[in-house]
């Protein structure tokens, strides 16, 4: 695919997206050199401020700056949710490709092993997990990890399962080509497209998680903020200060939204026959 | 046909069976143990050792294993620890309440989705398409527990339309369904998401099938060709996706529960999780599985039952 029709193929609405998203990620990044509050810092003489010049998202109910708070939290919410994509992208690339390749009791090991945790929504899998670790940002991670495996395990099993009957691998297994040798330059350079795509889209689902956890009370513990215990914090208020838990919802929405784009818009470049058909 | 029937409901048993070992190992090994996490770090050595007894800690693993699974078998799901009372009551009270919750949410993502996706696949390109897919967009980024909260804002708090907390009393279909409301709607809007976009693409792909070039060459009406011809052959990927998102709908019904204090299974989760009740929290994630397993079953059976093609296989 040359790199024109490539750019082509990207429209208005997928440069908005990676444009919203490289935005998020800089202001992320760059907080501490921004002019803003400490996301820390109490003011019992402003609390439950409405919206105004000096608090232009207003403070909560300890009087903390909530913008300063939405943009420190969503350091939490990407780095946790890339980092743990990342992690559950590697092992279940791993596991997925060794599944589909042998074809005996590692198969049947890897996959009822992964098909028995799919059977558990993400989330309450994820709950059981942290009600188990505690919490903490390396728990949400690993949490957040452990219950997105089995993802990347069926996807790399069902396009190991597709790869590997053709010639190529054939010729490689023929010629007594290591396990190892075939998995890293036979197989993922042919399935390493599938998974990034769907990596960038469960990007979106992991921020969903570890907000969710946050917001039960089971994530990155208090008072670091992280979008999910501010919306909690906000839900007590929700009727004298609706602007607490308006401003992380906001925050979670919009960069969830960004990176479903995001992912789609990828896949329109690698699967043409997906952008026809939508 | 009954022989499929038969079939994929005795394949349901391996299946439990898999997933009960998965849930007892997964909180067998994991680091820490639960009698000193129930008691907190500061709990005497007798203290925990006698909570180890009381919970079955100190039977080998093996043990452990096969008495959960006797006890399941005979309905027994053991006490929970932080209650004292059996945890298939528990359960018995709070399952009411998600199952209702869930049924009434696929229902109205049913209800607004199909049209809504029929609609925009028809009209592809025109406005209400590009509105379809933003609403669809819209419903499938955004977090159950955040539309929960936005709701109850507008309806209960500056509408005060519907109540903002709790579940109603059982017994009374009125209460039952003004309680039920805004957590079903907020479930309800993010499966229309689903249901949108799944209803426009396989209507698309329909619309471009021979039959209905055939039927409209037959001068039948635009409205038969699509209610008649197109839509029923649409209702295959609509049974799997209903499926696949009763698990989102159980999924995210934790957290609507939370939003919405509503006595369903979610919070006996999240209380089992905050009480370190391993009792209770081994056994509310066993009835969710198999909860999940037995509607994908059930969707399998409609499945072939809707596709004559999967029927003769």
């Amino acid at each position: 695919m040359s790199a024109d029709s490539t750019t082509s193929r990207l429209g208005g609405l997928a440069w908005f997206s990676l444009a919203g998203l490289c935005c998020l990620i800089a202001i992320s990044l760059l907080a501490s050199l921004l002019p803003l509050a400490d996301p820390l810092r109490q003011d019992a003489f402003h609390t439950l401020a409405a919206p105004s010049l000096g608090h232009l998202l207003g403070t909560d109910g300890h009087g903390r700056d909530i913008l300063s708070r939405v943009i420190y939290g969503s350091q939490v919410s990407l780095f946790t949710s890339i980092s743990s994509i990342g992690m559950a992208a590697v092992l279940g690339t791993i596991l997925g490709i060794t599944a589909g390749y042998h074809n005996n009791w590692v198969e049947v090991v890897i996959m009822r092993v992964s098909d028995s945790l799919m059977a558990l929504p993400s989330l309450i899998l994820g709950i059981a997990i942290m009600a188990i670790l505690g919490p903490g940002l390396d728990k949400v991670i690993f949490c957040i990890a452990f219950v997105m495996t089995p993802r990347f395990i069926r996807i790399a099993y069902g396009a190991t399962m597709v790869v590997r009957p053709q010639e190529f691998i054939e010729a490689a297994r023929a010629i007594s080509a290591p396990f190892g040798r075939i998995f890293r330059v036979h197989i993922l350079p042919n399935i390493v497209s599938e998974i990034s795509v769907v990596a960038a889209l469960w990007v979106g689902t992991a921020i969903q998680i570890e907000a969710s956890l946050s917001f039960i009370g089971i994530g990155v513990p208090p008072p670091s903020p992280t979008w999910g215990n501010m919306i909690r914090e906000g839900l007590d208020y929700l009727s004298m200060a609706p602007w607490i838990a308006l401003a992380p919802s906001v925050a979670i929405f919009c960069t969830i939204i960004l990176f479903n784009l995001a992912g789609d818009s990828i896949r329109d470049i690698i699967d043409p026959k997906h952008y026809r058909r939508a | 046909m009954i022989w499929t029937i038969s079939k994929r409901i005795i394949n349901v048993i391996p299946i439990c069976f898999f997933v009960y070992t998965a849930v007892f190992f997964l909180l067998r090994i994991a680091p820490g143990d639960p009698a000193t996490a129930m008691l907190g770090d500061y709990a005497s050595a007798s203290a925990v050792a006698a909570l180890r007894e009381e919970m079955g800690l100190n039977q080998p693993i093996f043990v452990q294993y096969l008495h959960g699974l006797i006890g399941l078998f005979k309905g027994d799901l053991g006490i929970s620890l932080a209650s004292g009372t059996p945890v298939v009551d528990q359960i018995r009270a709070a399952l009411p309440y998600t199952l209702e919750l869930a049924t009434a949410s696929l229902v109205i993502g049913v209800v607004l989705g199909v049209p809504l996706g029929t609609l925009s696949a028809v009209k592809d390109g025109k406005l209400i398409d590009h509105v379809s897919r933003i609403v669809s967009l819209a419903g499938l980024s955004i977090p159950s527990f955040v539309l929960g909260i936005i709701l109850m804002l507008v309806f209960s708090i500056y509408l005060p339309l519907f109540p903002a907390v709790g579940g109603g009393g059982r017994g009374n279909w009125y209460e039952t369904l003004v309680y039920l409301t805004l957590p079903s709607l907020t479930l309800g809007l993010i499966m229309m998401a689903y249901v949108t976009r799944v209803t426009r693409n396989a209507m698309m792909n329909v619309l471009s099938e021979d039959y209905i070039r055939t039927a409209r060459s037959k001068g039948i009406s635009e409205r038969k060709v699509i209610m008649h011809h197109a839509l029923p052959n649409c209702l295959v990927p609509l049974i799997s996706l209903c499926a696949i998102n009763f698990i989102m709908l159980v999924s995210s019904s934790v957290m609507v529960e939370i939003v919405f204090s509503r006595p369903g299974l979610g919070r006996v989760l999240v209380s089992a999780m905050l009480q370190r009740d391993y009792v209770s929290l081994q056994s509310v994630l066993v009835v969710y599985a198999f909860l999940i397993i037995v509607v994908n079953t059930f969707a399998d059976i409609l499945y072939s039952i809707a596709n004559p093609r999967i029927r003769a296989k």
